[in-house]
């Protein structure tokens, strides 16, 4: 039987698990995101600093499994200098990539969270994987609406 | 294979029965989550569909005649596995969340008062909390909660008459913990509810039946629920059984046909007899047959010669976890006083995580809460990796969950 999770705990998904990149939250930070995801437990922090439209610090602390672990990982890594608009078409990306499988080709940036693509079978771990990224988004529409002011909100994973 | 027998069958004969486990390398190692069906039961569905599909009932022609008797007959088996005297006592629902709810919106709509209390444990499924959190919002009332007690895995019992009350309305309470396995004393537990109140008693015997003899009469419970498809027979079937004095007080549950004796538009309806009052449309007939096939399966091979084999795949299991490395168990200490349930951790490992790694070693086990999020809370968790075995499950295949173990510490080391 062909077994899709065969790929799922790769070296590099373990390497982000086992050092997280980015660890840490930042002091003051402009966007402060929890994230929830009441689902399976995880739990996540981010922070952001946003000069000029963009992201210049990223701090992120996540508690959960390897899948949302390396997946906050790997985001955190791929954030500073992209404007929100970008960061917001890469969250629509990987939306489609990982719940309706679409052929689109990676954007170069984030070529690494291939290894994630085998969560496309198991909607439940397809949501450890989406987690750190709903709560990017949702600070980063936030932080618009806010129109540069200090946000701090929770973001909670909702049913598929 | 082993050359373990239940009851002179061999488990490697007995796999032979259900279809998706023979000829498979799947080691199906979550039973309390669903049960795999044997053939036999299988056939009385396809059967139904294929040779006396028909409303039961009403039809004046020979194939619904067949229905109705089947479906009746197989009410009977149902009785008399639960040890009730009389089959009109028992109502099929749609499973064992549905039997909770009708009793939450029949009997306790009409017999709970603002100020009034219902008892319950911090060990329960869900489907035994939430339907008596929304009648006590319904009502002003009370529910109160029967401390877990991780030294024995079990509700703290000696505690519970400290909760009883003239208040107590009703305690609604687990045979068995899905999560866990810890069986419940439930005769001794209903006895000392008559002891201290006048509450009814309701048994979630949806853990329990599968895997245990069930004594409605002998343990005198008022209200017992349970589901098909944990113990061998199809999704969508569940049964409630209720004490014929208090089904008849009780109001319908759905309004609609076949559970109408006349239907006026001048004056009230009056009900059909149990137990159809509580049995409106047409029910899953053919489920309710192969739920009677089922039965005859557990019969003859028998619920506790399944239990000592059940047991012994807990204990090995047990046994083994204790002394790895890294590994938290929770519930009783021994297999002794549960069923095969199996619920444990492994260090800095997520429960999402074993369960992924587990399944690609094709080892199919439960991951999460279980629908116990009060429980898990109390064990200061979020969830746990929950093995559960029954009749078809083999030592190897407990073996190939133990080996994974190791493979999956060192992933995460």
């Amino acid at each position: 039987m062909e077994n899709p999770q065969e790929d799922l705990y790769r070296e590099v998904i373990m390497d982000h698990f086992k050092n997280p990149r980015n660890k840490g939250l930042l002091p003051e930070p402009q966007i402060k995101v929890k994230g929830v995801n009441p689902f399976c437990g995880d739990e996540l922090e981010l922070t952001l600093d946003i000069k000029d439209g963009r992201v210049v610090a990223v701090g992120i602390e996540t508690q959960g499994c390897a899948i949302s672990k390396a997946s906050s990982s790997m985001m955190a890594e791929v954030l500073t200098g992209k404007p929100a608009q970008v960061l917001t078409d890469w969250v629509a990306f990987l939306k489609t990539k990982l719940v309706d499988g679409s052929a689109d080709a990676w954007p170069a940036e984030l070529e690494e969270l291939k290894a994630i693509e085998g969560v496309r079978n198991y909607a439940a771990r397809v949501k450890c994987a989406l987690l750190p990224w709903n709560t990017l988004v949702e600070g980063l529409q936030e932080f618009a609406a806010q129109k540069g002011g200090k946000v701090t909100l929770t973001h909670t994973e909702e049913a598929s | 294979m082993s050359q373990t027998t239940i009851n002179g069958r061999s488990v490697a004969d007995i796999r032979k029965d259900f279809p998706l486990i023979a000829g498979t390398t799947l080691a199906y190692l979550d039973n309390a989550a669903t049960s795999q069906k044997p053939r036999s039961v299988i056939d009385a569905l396809s059967g139904y569909y294929s040779a006396y599909n028909a409303n039961p009932h009403r039809g004046v022609y020979p194939i619904s005649e067949q229905a109705t008797q089947a479906y009746e007959g197989a009410r009977k088996k149902v009785a008399t596995f639960l040890g009730a005297v009389d089959s009109a006592s028992v109502i099929f629902t749609r499973n064992t969340t549905e039997a909770i709810n009708l009793v939450a919106y029949t009997w306790g709509q009409a017999n709970i008062r603002e100020g009034d209390e219902i008892v319950t444990t911090e060990m329960e499924h869900h489907s035994n909390m939430v339907p008596w959190q929304l009648l006590a919002k319904r009502k002003g009332a009370k529910v109160r909660y029967l401390p877990f007690d991780a030294a024995t895995g079990g509700p703290a019992w000696s505690a519970l008459p400290g909760l009883l009350s003239a208040k107590t309305k009703l305690v609604a309470f687990a045979h068995v913990s899905n999560s866990l396995g810890t069986i419940n004393p439930v005769a001794e537990v209903v006895a000392m509810v008559r002891k201290h109140s006048a509450a009814k008693v309701l048994v979630d015997s949806a853990q329990g039946a599968p895997h245990l003899q069930v004594d409605v009469k002998g343990w005198d419970c008022d209200f017992l629920a349970l589901s098909a498809h944990k113990m061998l027979g199809p999704m969508g079937v569940g049964v409630l059984f209720g004490k014929r004095e208090l089904l008849e007080a009780m109001d319908p549950f759905l309004g609609g046909g076949d559970m109408i004796r006349e239907v006026y538009i001048d004056r009230e309806s009056k009900w059909n007899d149990l137990p159809w009052k509580f049995e409106a449309g047409t029910p899953n007939v053919g489920g309710v047959i192969a739920l009677g096939a089922a039965i005859d399966y557990l019969d003859a091979i028998g619920v506790a010669a399944i239990h000592r084999h059940e047991q012994a795949l807990t204990q090995h299991a047990l046994d083994r976890l204790k002394r790895m490395k890294g590994i938290t168990l929770y519930g009783t200490p021994d297999a002794k006083g549960r069923c095969g349930v199996v619920s444990f951790n492994i260090d800095g490992v997520h429960p999402h995580d074993a369960g992924s790694l587990l399944a690609r070693e094709d080892v199919a086990v439960r991951v999460g809460h279980h629908c116990n999020m009060p429980l898990m809370k109390r064990l200061g968790l979020w969830g746990t990796t929950r093995a559960s075995f029954y009749l078809y499950n083999t030592i190897e295949e407990v073996d190939r969950l133990l080996i994974a173990i190791p493979k999956i510490q060192k992933l995460f080391s």
